[in-house]
């Protein structure tokens, strides 16, 4: 399982990866970071870049930045990093959940949460936490930046709109502020560690009364992209934090699951409604603390 | 593009190497410096027989390519010894322990467990079988492994007190 | 509860000692075949057919052959006119099997080409400008269609898919039946998984024209190795020098490669230099013909009112692929023990073996065994269920009783030894079942699914494959023999050559423990090597669950033997009879007068160098091979088709504690309890790694692996992204309790515990799960059970 040959450049600096990325013309020109998710596709032949442009000399790409109402964390930031951050477990525990279920260790080891992103698998967890959080990306290119909402970023299973000559260079993840914050988040893999079958996120804010002031939830492996389940929030919103289980009624009509060697179509729908009411729940008690 | 020359440092010496570089960093140790310890599985970054120790974290060799790894310290399962080239404290207790039957998986699990007692000096068991369970064995079932780890971290306990 | 068997006080035998392989593994210098450097090696990569079954109609590869770095592109018609095809088990004259597809493609993934280049990065990317033209054909892949219905024939000359189909019966089965007052029938299912070891297969091969010898390296287990590589190459057995002494990186029965060392050691001849192909994880997953046992099972038993069953008839139903080698008879070992540990007086046994357009079938540990425990524990269960009786008590009232050994089963094999009843109630104490009945019970009252499931089986050991007889009366083979060599140096050290390779079982360990055992001499100082082929004595290769039994005693004959010349020896010098000598820790004495001594040196001092001291006649030197029959074997079968096999029986009595999370189907094994009695356990670390590793290898097949199929016959499980190798999340820690009841067959009551925890954990694990089951009146029986087969079955349940 050798990748077809390719050449090879050590980015010393964003312009320069954006001029090559510019300067493809015909050519497949494909950035490298972690390659957690892209070598082995190489290894498949599946992938089959002319170039790789490895980013993770290029400084400046990997840090975690505490912007108050918001944390900008790099495209290069390492998985690990993350898992690391007492920064991200104090003030975005629900990124914090999810990156403990991504791989194995030596996955996040390398692993960059750009790199995670910008795959669109559609059950990766960092992609789904941030999702739920309205994040948005940063995507530049030689001839400027852009800022995008993640909800629209993904397009297709494996597909998201980030542009041939583009790289992304940051996440930005709202911070809620506010007393009675909770998370939750759960999977189900065929192992521990797999890709998810089906994985659901969920941030919810509890008000005075005990009545959900806000929620945020999304679920993945249950589409070709990643859910923000905005229906489910909507019927969260305003309910009494011990009734709950209406709320998840709709949830059917928000998600399109397939059936793969790993799970039925039947299979996803059904445990999403019962991960997505766990993971509710969840962020509840943990709201209530 | 055909070769590049590269210098990698592989415990603790510089090597120089010319490669494709489309060579990933396990055939770069096996294939051209000999260190054939580091084992080939899956190459496709599951099974976990080729990690190594990378800036000190265990990595899959097999999703690197040799040219990324220049400017970083790699250590193998040949490096693991004491720097007076006995056989560390954890190669021995998988020894006393027999963590191990074909020895396929073991320098990874090596890599895994070694990294993980630096982190994390008193593991439970459900720590220890997080940390290698990136790393598949088809022999022991994993229990002599975890025995082995848990036996090294009270010698080490044991040798502070 | 009965006494255990006193045991002698061995030094080393039965004793905590390390394992002699473990120091090159923990430093990284075991020799594994991909470590084998031969200078001016070339590389082979495969090219596969992506069709489940096609015609092929050309095939070009000149612009393979154009690349540079590229020196040739071998396909199958080459190689069928040049090389012999390869063996199969059964007599099929019509199915013809080369390691190159020959005109047609009969499985997805079969190797139409092979490259050979200056690297294998080079031979893949030359193999992708080979250009293919295929006839695709609708292929052959449901196994029960495979009898009756019109299907795709695999080989179109044998005439059907049909490879072998045959019943036999052993004792009074209609009468048995009849005179029973209950029956009941189930169909049991063991997907097709496999042992998969984390090392692939790989063989580097290297003909030198002027000695004309053929030096083969492989990551290789398999008996007759050197000669089907003789036999294809039409040359004599001894131009091909296999070498024993690479590190086979694990195998459990599936390291064959047969295939891909013709294909090697063909190239190698023509093309003048050495020639390595090491399977990457997708040759092997598909065209490297390592798939397991994929088998249906249509069974009845005949019982009584108080649950023993008096009768079995079984029907079992094999898919092997499309080029079946020796997997049918993979169905025939079973025999050995095809009622499993219970007292049953006769069984009507079918044996039916089908081709299909997927990968080749080959021996995977327990060679049919652990299918064949799994279908048979389903039984005791359903006995249970139906009579509402304890599943414990079934088992107790049906299995062998310690004082009815040797115990004769109805196709002829005799269980050597066992104190079964006593291991069970082992089990159940160690395990604590009421308490892990009152957990499961908690368990349930919290909402969750539990169960706690209960197996005894047997692991045969020894061999002795005359069962192959009965499925083709060519193979008229009653030997199944494993020798070894010991030598003793003038200076004193001693040497043991054994004749095979090891792939993780500490033989070298076990071969050096007992040696020393014999000989009173530290194990430590007991060098033992693998001889080549073209040295080494009779071999049958490490399968079977054998090695500890039959190479273990040829060591204690040949040990024996080297200590009785000593003392030999030493009379003569010292002046006496030989029964006056006294050997005690390296030194012959003269019984009553001490001082008059030799010391170990001295008399392999002069053994080796002192013609004038030595015994008129005796042979110079110290050294005596054995070569070891199985025990208890070497007849054909009677006219009722009846014949010893196995010589030693294992017990195995397992206790899992499962938890199934109900939204999600989710299996966790919270405890695992493995009562097991293998006979005198030469090296007790050893003996506990192959129990826990089999319990692990039989946790993936009931919960996790299957290489799956779609419709048309397409691989669905082709990486490890699909095909799901339990983690160390996934085994749950194993209590493993050691008994032994030595074998009166073997040198020191020693029995086979390779396959170990692999042959009843499937049973037990899928125990568990139905126990968990059991109160939605769920039952699965079929491997493996996933985490959607549980949901949906509850789902549909509560509708």
């Amino acid at each position: 399982m050798k990748a077809a040959a390719f050449d090879y450049v050590r980015a010393a600096d964003l312009d320069e990866v954006c001029r090559l990325l510019a300067e493809a013309g015909d050519e497949e020109r494909k950035i490298i970071a972690g390659g957690q998710t892209l070598v082995p596709l190489m290894a498949m032949r599946m992938a089959r870049p002319d170039m790789l442009i490895d980013i993770n000399d290029v400084p400046g790409l990997s840090e975690i930045d505490d912007r108050g109402d918001q944390i900008a964390i790099g495209g290069c930031t390492l998985q690990r990093a993350v898992e690391r951050s007492d920064l991200i477990s104090g003030r975005l525990p629900l990124l914090a959940k999810a990156v403990r279920n991504v791989g194995h260790i030596q996955t996040r080891n390398r692993g960059t949460v750009g790199g995670s992103i910008v795959h669109g698998d559609p059950s990766a967890e960092i992609p789904l936490a941030a999702l739920a959080l309205e994040a948005t990306v940063v995507l530049r290119s030689a001839s400027g930046e852009t800022e995008i909402p993640l909800d629209g970023f993904f397009e297709a299973a494996m597909v998201t709109n980030i542009e041939p000559e583009q790289i992304l260079t940051e996440i930005r993840i709202p911070v809620w502020q506010g007393h009675a914050i909770g998370t939750g988040f759960n999977e189900t893999a065929s192992r521990q560690g797999d890709f998810a079958i089906v994985a659901a996120a969920a941030q919810v804010e509890l008000a005075g009364d005990g009545t959900i002031a806000r929620a945020a939830v999304s679920a993945g492996g249950v589409a070709p992209s990643p859910v923000k389940l905005r229906g489910v929030e909507a019927a969260l919103a305003g309910r009494q934090a011990d009734d709950l289980d209406a709320a998840f009624e709709g949830l059917g009509d928000e998600i399109d699951p397939d059936t793969d060697v790993h799970a039925t179509a039947a299979y996803r729908s059904r445990v999403a409604k019962k991960l997505v009411a766990r993971a509710v729940a969840d962020a509840v008690a943990e709201a209530k603390r | 593009m055909s070769e590049m020359e590269i210098t990698l440092n592989v415990n603790g010496r510089d090597r120089t190497v010319s490669v494709p570089p489309r060579m990933t960093l396990v055939d770069c140790l096996r294939d051209m410096l000999r260190l054939t310890g580091t084992h080939v599985g899956c190459e496709h970054g599951i099974c976990g027989a080729c990690s190594v120790m990378f800036d000190g974290e265990p990595v899959r060799s097999c999703l690197m390519f040799a040219v990324q790894a220049e400017g970083h310290k790699i250590t193998t399962v040949e490096g693991l010894a004491d720097d007076d080239g006995k056989i560390s404290d954890l190669q021995d207790s998988f020894w006393e322990c027999h963590a191990m039957q074909c020895g396929y998986c073991t320098p990874g699990m090596l890599v895994a467990s070694q990294a993980l007692l630096a982190e994390n000096p008193n593991p439970d068991d459900n720590e220890i079988r997080e940390a290698i369970s990136g790393n598949l064995c088809r022999c022991t079932g994993y229990q002599q492994i975890v025995e082995a780890v848990k036996m090294t971290a009270q010698r080490r306990r044991e040798a502070r007190s | 509860m009965t006494e255990a068997p006193t045991l002698p006080n061995y030094r080393y035998v039965s004793r905590k000692r390390r394992t002699k392989e473990d120091r090159r593994f923990i430093t990284g210098r075991g020799k594994f075949v991909a470590d084998v450097f031969v200078p001016g090696m070339k590389h082979v990569a495969v090219l596969p057919s992506p069709h489940p079954r096609a015609n092929i109609l050309s095939i070009d590869s000149s612009a393979a052959m154009a690349l540079p770095g590229v020196h040739y592109v071998l396909t199958g018609d080459e190689l069928a006119a040049e090389t012999n095809s390869l063996f199969h088990g059964l007599d099929l004259p019509n199915v013809v099997w080369h390691p190159l597809a020959v005109g047609m493609t009969r499985y997805a993934g079969e190797w139409v080409a092979a490259v050979v280049a200056d690297s294998r990065y080079i031979a893949e990317d030359a193999a992708e400008l080979i250009e293919v033209e295929y006839e695709s054909l609708p292929a052959a892949v449901d196994s029960e269609k495979m009898i009756d219905e019109d299907q795709p024939l695999v080989h179109p000359a044998h005439g059907s898919n049909v490879l072998f189909r045959k019943t036999w019966e052993w004792g009074p089965v209609k009468d048995d039946f009849a005179s029973m007052p209950h029956t009941v029938s189930y169909r049991a299912r063991w997907g097709r998984s496999s042992t998969v070891p984390i090392e692939t297969f790989g063989v580097v091969a290297k003909w030198d024209e002027i000695t004309e010898i053929m030096d083969v390296w492989a990551s290789i287990q398999m008996p007759q190795y050197q000669d089907q590589i003789a036999s294809a190459l039409r040359m004599p057995m001894n131009n091909v020098r296999v070498h024993n002494d690479v590190d086979v990186g694990g195998s459990y029965g599936v390291k064959r490669g047969i295939k891909h060392t013709i294909l090697v050691s063909y190239l190698a001849k023509r093309l003048g230099f050495p020639v390595r192909f090491i399977e990457d994880r997708l040759d092997n997953m598909s065209g490297g013909d390592a798939h397991g046992p994929d088998r249906i099972f249509d069974i009845t038993m005949a019982f009584d009112d108080d649950g023993v069953i008096r009768s079995m008839k079984i029907r079992a139903l094999d898919d092997v692929g499309a080029y079946p080698g020796r997997a049918p008879l993979q169905l025939g070992k079973p025999m050995t023990a095809l009622c499993g540990p219970y007292r049953v007086n006769s069984i009507e046994y079918e044996a039916i073996s089908v081709t299909s357009n997927k990968t080749g079938q080959v021996p995977v540990r327990g060679f049919g065994q652990s299918p064949t425990n799994f279908a048979i524990e389903t039984g005791l269960e359903r006995v249970a269920k139906y009579l509402g009786l304890d599943r414990v008590e079934v088992r107790a009232r049906n299995l062998v009783r310690k004082d009815e050994f040797p115990w004769k089963i109805p196709p002829g094999s005799l269980y050597d030894s066992g104190d079964f009843h006593a291991v069970l109630e082992s089990a159940i104490k160690t395990s604590d079942w009421d308490d892990l009945i009152a957990r499961r019970d908690a368990l349930r009252a919290e909402g969750k699914l539990a169960g706690v499931g209960i197996t005894t089986c047997l692991e045969p050991g020894g061999g002795n494959n005359i069962f192959e007889y009965l499925f083709n009366p060519k193979l008229e083979i009653t030997t199944f023999v494993e020798s070894v060599l010991i030598k003793v140096e003038p200076t004193g050290a001693i040497t043991a050559v054994m004749c095979t390779t090891t792939s993780g079982q500490g033989h070298e360990t076990m071969v050096s423990t007992i040696a020393g055992e014999e000989l009173e001499r530290d194990p430590d100082t007991i060098r033992v090597v693998h001889g080549d082929s073209l040295e080494a004595l009779p071999t049958r290769s490490p399968v079977a669950s054998r090695m500890t039994i039959v190479l273990g005693t040829a060591t204690s004959n040949a040990a024996r033997e080297i200590k009785a010349k000593m003392i030999t020896i030493a009379a003569h010098d010292l002046g006496v009879e030989k029964d006056q000598i006294e050997y005690a820790d390296g030194e012959f004495s003269v019984r009553g007068q001490p001082e008059r001594k030799l010391l170990w040196g001295d008399v392999c001092h002069i053994a080796h160098k002192q013609f004038h001291r030595m015994p008129p006649g005796h042979e110079l030197g110290l050294q005596a091979y054995s070569v070891q029959q199985v025990p208890g074997a070497g007849q054909l079968p009677n006219e009722k088709n009846e014949v010893p096999l196995y010589p030693c029986f294992s017990f195995q009595a397992h206790v899992p504690l499962v938890e199934i999370d109900p939204d999600t189907g989710k299996v966790k094994i919270h405890d695992y309890y493995i009562a097991h009695d293998c006979g005198t356990a030469i090296n007790p670390d050893i003996v506990r790694g192959m129990i826990i590793g089999g319990v692990a290898h039989g946790v993936g097949a009931a919960l996790y692996e299957k290489f799956e199929y779609d419709p048309d016959g397409q691989l669905l499980a082709g990486t490890f992204v699909d095909y799901l190798l339990p983690s160390a999340h996934e085994i749950p820690p194993v209590t493993d309790i050691e008994h032994c009841t030595p074998s009166p067959m073997t040198s020191l009551g020693q029995k086979g515990s390779g396959e170990g925890g692999y042959l009843g954990a499937p049973a037990a694990v899928a125990s568990a799960v139905n126990d968990a089951l059991s109160p939605y009146d769920i039952e699965i029986n079929e491997l493996p059970i996933r985490a959607r087969d549980i949901e949906a079955a509850l789902y549909d349940k509560m509708k």
